[in-house]
């Protein structure tokens, strides 16, 4: 418990500083106005568009305050916390809120990617820029070394998005993580709905959705025995249009690929593939140009692409409020080899 | 089914929606899950793959006959499969977990905790209430008031749930009667009356408003529209009053004082290294930077504001907020539950656990730490309590040991009574005298729902096994609605 001062934003134990004078507080104001106080608020529009006398907080500012708390509480009660970063919307935005929630000190722990060898280069490129400009430490599970030394084996349908889990729980073992936040969202899958936002997970990494702690008000329970971790959600609550509407108003910077822009496709169960090095087209797969966009950022060799010409977020935030489509029902087919995939995927240790 | 009301960019305006956190409570058997999907079908939140995927299944199972129309002509799905989860539940048919929903109207964003009622309804119903804004509780027009019903409305009445909406669902199975109708809505407004819940100037709880509307879930009358088949009713359909009700926050964070338990102490310079600092930032300018992160419970705090640093087993320290920081925007006033950072004039050691408080005139009282804990307990674990048993106590962001020195009684929902006993079993409702290894600035929850909460865990396993809502003191008698 409380182990808080591991990490760079604690010092409960340090003696009082002298008192300041003063005028020290209000020049901190003053240059916390900055603009390069705030990378992530380039725009001075978010803050003109926000009022500082919130008599009612909107929905994005309950979220958002939501999400903070549980990414600070589970900071203050776990040793070894790191977050699962992909380069994927959801954990791009997951990371936005650690850099609020410590500011100014940096986030206080490492990120994770579990790399399964097909990820789009332009995702695994944003993903060492973004590591790189908030100084953070990166740590790779890849699936192909697993897949090299004979621990993993290729799947006959060439996903490997189900490959990650171990991966994912031999990374969390060696590097003795306690606590990992995954930016699982339960609108995504009626697996995910029944999900908490502190889950327990075993000495196997697995998850027993028949045995869950109930979590009641804010007071979230991080207890645990050796061998066993937690996985935490802050953005359980958040839906794909939450999530868009908050990358617009924080102006977040994501992989191009999100956006609408032109590439060499072929058809493939009811989704636009990309054509890429492990994402070949058979020989009756015609290749087109099309202009598309990615809804979800997965392997390669799973995620699908949409239709789309929403070049900017003003239209995608307008194309996801407008869709008729669930995110993962367009785009992935890992979810659609059975009707429990998900659940069968998480039990096993997934996130 | 009209719907006009819910254009598909519902919500797009990020600053003009609120959010309002829900729960649903019910058995199957009134028609719980079929409500549930109604509310997300037409407020758009099912999407085609969903509805494809639900309309087979529901033509594989042959739902609703051979002549499975709705008013209107379309097709009947068997809405109660949207809210299907897990294997094990579908092939049971039950429920076994609360689920949470999304969906949005233009004017708000819902959180919806899908509370299973049949199985283990106290801990499904706790859990659900604990964070809901609003509970709906289902009746099933044709069979009334039952002793579930009151156990529902009693475990939201200990909860202190703001709104508390009773839906009398398959109006269409008793042909639309009035008589019917009123007759439940009358003994739903007695229990109230015996709960205390519902809005009435005599009762000093105050706590709840209490709404009857007449639905039916399967046909969608009075669901999101007002039905042209109860014109008697004349009220509001269910979507509509959970749109325009106050969340609990925004009825009471202008009422209450300020509570702020410090989660951590944000120091980038502290004891570590040069580049604690976030990439971007001069490190100079931050060399003294000493905030406290938190997310403020209750009340509000301005720039100014005279605050209590309450830190177990010291005297109350007074000073003023020099600083409301949110990852670099300053503000001048922050409310529950915005999570920010606070910086104080006075340089004072300050922990997690500590507690930020308002002071002065404005302020009210400051809470006074006690080791000594009067508490209702919801027993959520299968494990029973037992007087002697040594536990953990988790409290705004302080973990304490505690002793459990007696339990005092158990509450039969049924009848409201207290009964001698001494111990609580799964899904019972009990109060206990717990004694505390450290001191904690406990408050009644009939009066803080937030700092009158807290968790019972178990320090073997580390499970949760109760929720607790803080009593006062036998003797301090300055709140007589809370003897239950």
């Amino acid at each position: 418990m409380s182990n808080v001062e591991t990490f760079v934003a604690v010092d409960p134990d340090a003696a009082p500083a002298p008192s300041r004078d003063g005028d020290a507080a209000s020049s901190i104001a003053s240059r916390s106005d900055r603009p390069e106080a705030t990378p992530w608020a380039a725009s001075g529009s978010t803050a003109e568009a926000r009022p500082s006398s919130p008599a009612r907080l909107s929905s994005l500012d309950t979220l958002e305050s939501e999400a903070i708390h549980i990414i600070r509480e589970v900071v203050a009660e776990f040793e070894r916390p790191a977050l699962l970063f992909s380069g994927g919307k959801d954990s791009v935005v997951m990371l936005h809120l650690a850099t609020k929630a410590f500011w100014p000190g940096k986030v206080p722990f490492p990120v994770l990617h579990v790399d399964t060898g097909h990820n789009f280069p332009e995702v695994i490129e944003f993903r060492d820029r973004t590591v790189e400009r908030l100084g953070l430490r990166l740590v790779v599970g890849s699936v192909q070394e697993f897949i090299d030394s004979g621990e993993l084996a290729e799947r006959a349908d060439g996903t490997r998005n189900p490959l990650q889990t171990v991966p994912l729980l031999d990374a969390i073992q060696r590097n003795k993580f306690d606590a990992v936040f995954g930016g699982g969202r339960r609108d995504e899958d009626k697996a995910r709905a029944k999900e908490r936002i502190l889950s327990l997970r075993d000495e196997f990494g697995q998850w027993d959705p028949r045995n869950q702690r109930p979590e009641l008000w804010n007071l979230y329970n991080g207890r645990h025995t050796v061998g066993q971790h937690v996985r935490a959600f802050p953005i359980s609550n958040w839906t794909e249009l939450d999530v868009w509407r908050y990358i617009e108003r924080e102006n977040i910077d994501l992989p191009g690929l999100y956006y609408a822009h032109r590439r060499e496709v072929f058809a493939r169960d009811g989704m636009w593939r990309a054509v890429g090095e492990v994402s070949q087209p058979r020989d009756h797969e015609q290749v087109i140009t099309k202009t598309v966009r990615y809804r979800t950022v997965g392997d390669m060799s799973c995620t699908g692409a949409v239709e789309s010409a929403a070049a900017t977020v003003r239209d995608v935030v307008i194309e996801v409020a407008a869709s008729t489509i669930t995110e993962r029902g367009a785009t992935r087919a890992d979810d659609r080899i059975s009707e429990a995939a998900m659940e069968d995927r998480k039990k096993d240790g997934y996130f | 089914m009209s719907t006009e009301t819910f254009l598909p960019d519902a919500g797009l305006d990020a600053l003009s929606t609120t959010l309002f956190r829900f729960a649903t409570a019910g058995s199957v058997d009134d028609g719980k899950s079929t409500l549930v999907g109604r509310l997300l079908h037409d407020s758009k939140a099912i999407l085609a793959d969903q509805l494809d995927a639900v309309t087979r299944t529901s033509a594989d199972r042959g739902f609703g006959g051979s002549g499975a129309t709705a008013p209107g002509g379309t097709q009947r799905i068997d809405l109660a499969l949207l809210t299907d989860g897990l294997r094990a539940e579908r092939e049971q048919g039950i429920t076994i977990d609360v689920a949470y929903r999304y969906f949005a109207t233009d004017r708000r964003s819902f959180i919806l905790a899908d509370c299973p009622g049949h199985v283990q309804y106290t801990k499904n119903t706790v859990t659900g209430a604990s964070t809901a804004d609003a509970v709906v509780v289902l009746i099933d027009a044709r069979k009334g008031v039952l002793e579930q019903t009151r156990r529902h409305l009693s475990v939201l009445q200990l909860l202190r749930v703001a709104h508390v909406i009773v839906a009398v669902n398959k109006i269409d199975l008793v042909d639309f009667s009035e008589a019917v109708f009123r007759g439940i809505e009358a003994d739903v407004q007695k229990v109230g009356r015996e709960l205390g819940l519902g809005r009435d100037d005599s009762n000093t709880g105050g706590i709840a408003d209490l709404f009857v509307i007449p639905v039916s879930a399967l046909d969608g009358d009075n669901v999101v529209d007002r039905s042209e088949r109860t014109p008697w009713f004349g009220g509001p359909a269910l979507l509509e009053v959970l749109e325009t009700l106050p969340a609990a926050d925004e009825l009471e964070s202008h009422l209450e004082s300020f509570r702020f338990p410090v989660q951590l102490v944000i120091r980038p310079q502290g004891a570590l290294a040069a580049d604690a600092i976030a990439g971007g930032l001069d490190p100079e300018a931050y060399r003294d930077y000493r905030a406290y992160a938190g997310q403020i419970t209750e009340g509000s705090v301005k720039l100014g504001d005279q605050v209590s640093v309450l830190t177990p087993g010291q005297a109350p320290r007074t000073t003023t907020v020099t600083g409301i920081d949110f990852a670099g925007r300053e503000l001048a006033e922050a409310v529950a539950p915005q999570s920010v950072a606070l910086r104080l004039a006075d340089e004072f050691d300050v922990a997690r656990g500590d507690t930020i408080a308002a002071a002065g005139a404005s302020g009210g009282k400051i809470p006074e730490s006690t080791a000594d804990l009067y508490a209702a307990l919801c027993w959520l674990s299968p494990k029973p309590l037992r007087e002697g048993a040594k536990v953990l106590v988790k409290h705004g962001t302080r973990t304490v040991q505690a002793l459990v020195r007696n339990v005092t009684g158990k509450l039969d929902l049924a009848s409201f009574q207290l009964e001698p006993t001494t111990t609580l079993e799964l899904n019972d409702i009990g109060h206990a005298q717990l004694r505390l290894s450290a001191p904690l600035p406990l408050e009644n929850y009939a009066h803080h729902r937030r700092t009158g909460a807290f968790l019972v865990i178990d320090p073997l396993d580390g499970n949760t096994l109760a929720a607790g809502l803080v009593n006062d003191h036998p003797g301090d008698h300055e709140d007589e609605r809370y003897s239950i």
